[in-house]
């Protein structure tokens, strides 16, 4: 607790000070490679023949996902803090990859925490990480995923708070990080704004994100967040199917709950035990959600929809197929929606969707699904 | 004056040091649980602390987190632990504390669990991943129904954290020795006299001191500055150990020697 109000005066300070405003949003444009396209898909508006569908490119970001901002973000706030050493958690392994690449960057030390199951499925992203001089610890607790490398994380932390900063990933966590990690995505949308007014003169009808903690769709939504006339469109991981349990469809099906230090919906069971998750795509399989996500649905302010491990792969070999573009299976989700979205509405809608990262991570499980042998 | 209250006041009286062993609900199964809490009061436990398995025991290192996924597993809940919690307050009169995480409480509703444990003979929860500022509902459904909520300090907790849980505290406070997650250590944290002491200016309340306390030698050592000493991976390390047959009197005989420590 010590530790949070301490990250708290800190990041208050940070974000407050011109200097430390202006070495992020240089880094972003440097070395990130900001700001990222925003683009109209032609080819797969009109296979959908309906809205225009435009792209938002955090797949050409550094390191091939948004996760870069907020990295970066943090890890020029553990310099601020004068914390030598960096944990972070990680699902399908971009953040874990990019916490790696903001700590070679900025000369830290890094530690990642992975569960066992996503090391197995995610064996590029791991030999990147170490590649980038990271330590990689394989979590064996729990159901071997997400959620666990968080708790490892957490307990890392809590045991060498004085020189140790807690990169966070997601808008989840105890209070500060579901703002510091919005904040820092925000980047998103705030270019996504700028660049869909100069293209169309207008704001878009719908934005869709994928969910998992839900920090690329707090990214790009919270922006537009003031404009009612944009809807907000979440789009969570329905697995096998709503009906078999086997989904990380939170806010779609889940109840409130406390995890990891926020109130927030939570999968769980009727004694309050934490479920089990199951997606298609590592990234997504987490089974809490960002609280501000849990108060966007409460308020109405954004609609949360799911589309399963069937769909997404429908997703991302459309988008391959149209526009030569790779999709990651998170953002594979948004894919899907934003076609079925898109069909459905008039030729003069338009339909902005956050293409949070590229699909290269994921050639082996894909392959696995068509049956290939790589 | 709550059970857990009059407890320490009577130890104090007679210079004695709480020792509360803590144990996994159902851990390895509930027949042992039911059977070795009375055995380790009969041993010298004066309190008891009842694990309630959780999915994600944050607070709690390998070994309780092992025990404790080990008795999801076997299908204990929340309900299971109650009802074991009632069938050893029918063995002992020692004071009975729930320890346990706070989705479960929030699933169940705070005020219904606190009349459930209370109707169980519980005394005392410890919810360590419930912070004060966010006890309210807890604490008022606690108090309502006599249950003390007991809370951790921490050695980097500020003067200012440590007032905070001074005025909501009741029954003891717990101090956690380090910094950290719980689990046996070989050596006893440095810096705890200085922790007692800075608590101690802001309450009257009792002090236990938990995490790392896994060693007789340890328990000495914590006689001296506190009102209770807790070792709970230390006691399911030593029930992991033995056969079962032996597990209840292996695991008390051990309770006996922290006892022997406290009593010096």
């Amino acid at each position: 607790m010590p530790a949070l109000a301490e990250l708290v005066a800190a990041y208050e300070a940070a974000a407050r000070d011109p200097e430390f405003q202006a070495e992020f949003l240089g880094l972003c444009r440097e070395y990130v490679g900001r700001p990222t396209p925003l683009y109209f898909a032609r080819r797969l508006s009109e296979r959908l023949g309906g809205a225009r569908v435009y792209l938002k490119r955090e797949d050409l970001a550094h390191t091939g996902a948004h996760k870069i901002n907020n990295a970066l973000g943090q890890g020029l706030l553990a310099r601020r803090m004068g914390k030598p050493r960096v944990l972070a958690e990680t699902g399908a392994g971009q953040h874990g990859v990019a916490t790696a690449t903001v700590c070679a960057l900025l000369g830290q030390r890094c530690v990642v925490y992975m569960g066992e199951e996503d090391v197995r499925r995610q064996s590029l992203n791991v030999f990147r990480m170490k590649l980038l001089g990271a330590e990689v610890r394989a979590v064996a607790s729990g159901s071997r995923t997400l959620k666990d490398a968080i708790n490892e994380a957490m307990r890392d932390w809590v045991s060498n708070v004085a020189d140790t900063y807690y990169m966070l990933g997601s808008v989840v966590g105890p209070h500060p990080y579901p703002t510091i990690v919005r904040d820092f995505q925000s980047i998103i949308g705030r270019e996504a704004r700028q660049q869909i007014l100069r293209a169309e003169g207008r704001l878009p009808d719908y934005v869709v994100a994928c969910v998992g903690g839900g920090s690329n769709a707090m990214g790009i939504f919270h922006p537009f967040a003031d404009d009612p006339e944009v809807r907000l469109v979440g789009v969570e991981a329905a697995g096998r199917g709503l009906e078999t349990g086997q989904h990380a469809a939170t806010l779609c099906t889940g109840r409130v709950g406390v995890l990891h230090g926020s109130r927030s919906y939570l999968m769980q069971d009727d004694d309050g035990q934490v479920l089990s998750t199951h997606s298609i795509s590592a990234g997504l399989d987490y089974p809490g959600v960002g609280p501000e996500h849990s108060h966007y649905r409460d308020t109405g302010r954004a609609e949360y929809v799911a589309a399963t491990d069937e769909e997404a792969l429908g997703g991302f070999r459309l988008l391959c197929e149209t526009e030569g573009i790779i999709p990651a299976l998170e953002s594979a989700h948004a894919v899907a929606h934003a076609a079925r979205l898109a069909a459905s509405l008039p030729s003069d809608r338009i339909v902005v969707v956050n293409l949070s990262g590229r699909g290269d991570k994921d050639m082996h499980t894909v392959a696995d699904v068509l049956g290939v042998t790589l | 004056m709550s059970r857990i209250e009059a407890t320490f006041a009577r130890l104090r009286s007679t210079g004695r040091l709480a020792l509360i062993p803590y144990v996994t609900v159902g851990y390895p199964d509930v027949a042992t649980t039911v059977d070795l809490v009375p055995a380790l009061v009969e041993a010298g436990a004066d309190l008891v602390e009842l694990g309630v398995p959780f999915s994600d025991p944050l607070a709690d290192g390998v070994t309780i987190q092992r025990a404790s996924h080990a008795a999801l597993a076997a299908g204990v809940t929340s309900r299971t632990c109650l009802e074991v919690a009632a069938q050893i307050r029918a063995r002992t009169q020692a004071p009975i504390i729930l320890m346990g995480y706070y989705n479960p409480i929030l699933r169940r509703g705070p005020a219904a669990y606190c009349q459930d444990a209370a109707e169980a003979g519980v005394d005392g929860l410890i919810v360590p991943d419930l912070p004060p500022e966010e006890a309210d509902e807890l604490q008022s459904a606690a108090r309502d129904i006599g249950l003390d909520v007991i809370f951790l300090l921490a050695p980097t907790s500020t003067d200012d954290r440590i007032r905070t849980v001074c005025q909501r505290a009741s029954g003891f406070v717990y101090c956690a020795s380090l910094a950290g997650v719980t689990g046996a250590r070989t050596s006893l944290a440095a810096g705890l006299a200085e922790l007692t002491g800075r608590i101690r200016r802001h309450t009257g309340l009792p002090l236990a001191v938990g995490f790392g306390i896994s060693r007789p030698e340890h328990v000495t050592e914590v006689g001296k500055v506190a009102d209770g000493a807790i070792v709970g991976s230390a006691v399911i390390d030593r029930l992991e150990s033995l056969p079962a047959a032996e597990r209840v009197a292996g695991t008390a005989a051990f309770v006996a020697t922290l006892r022997a420590a406290a009593d010096g």
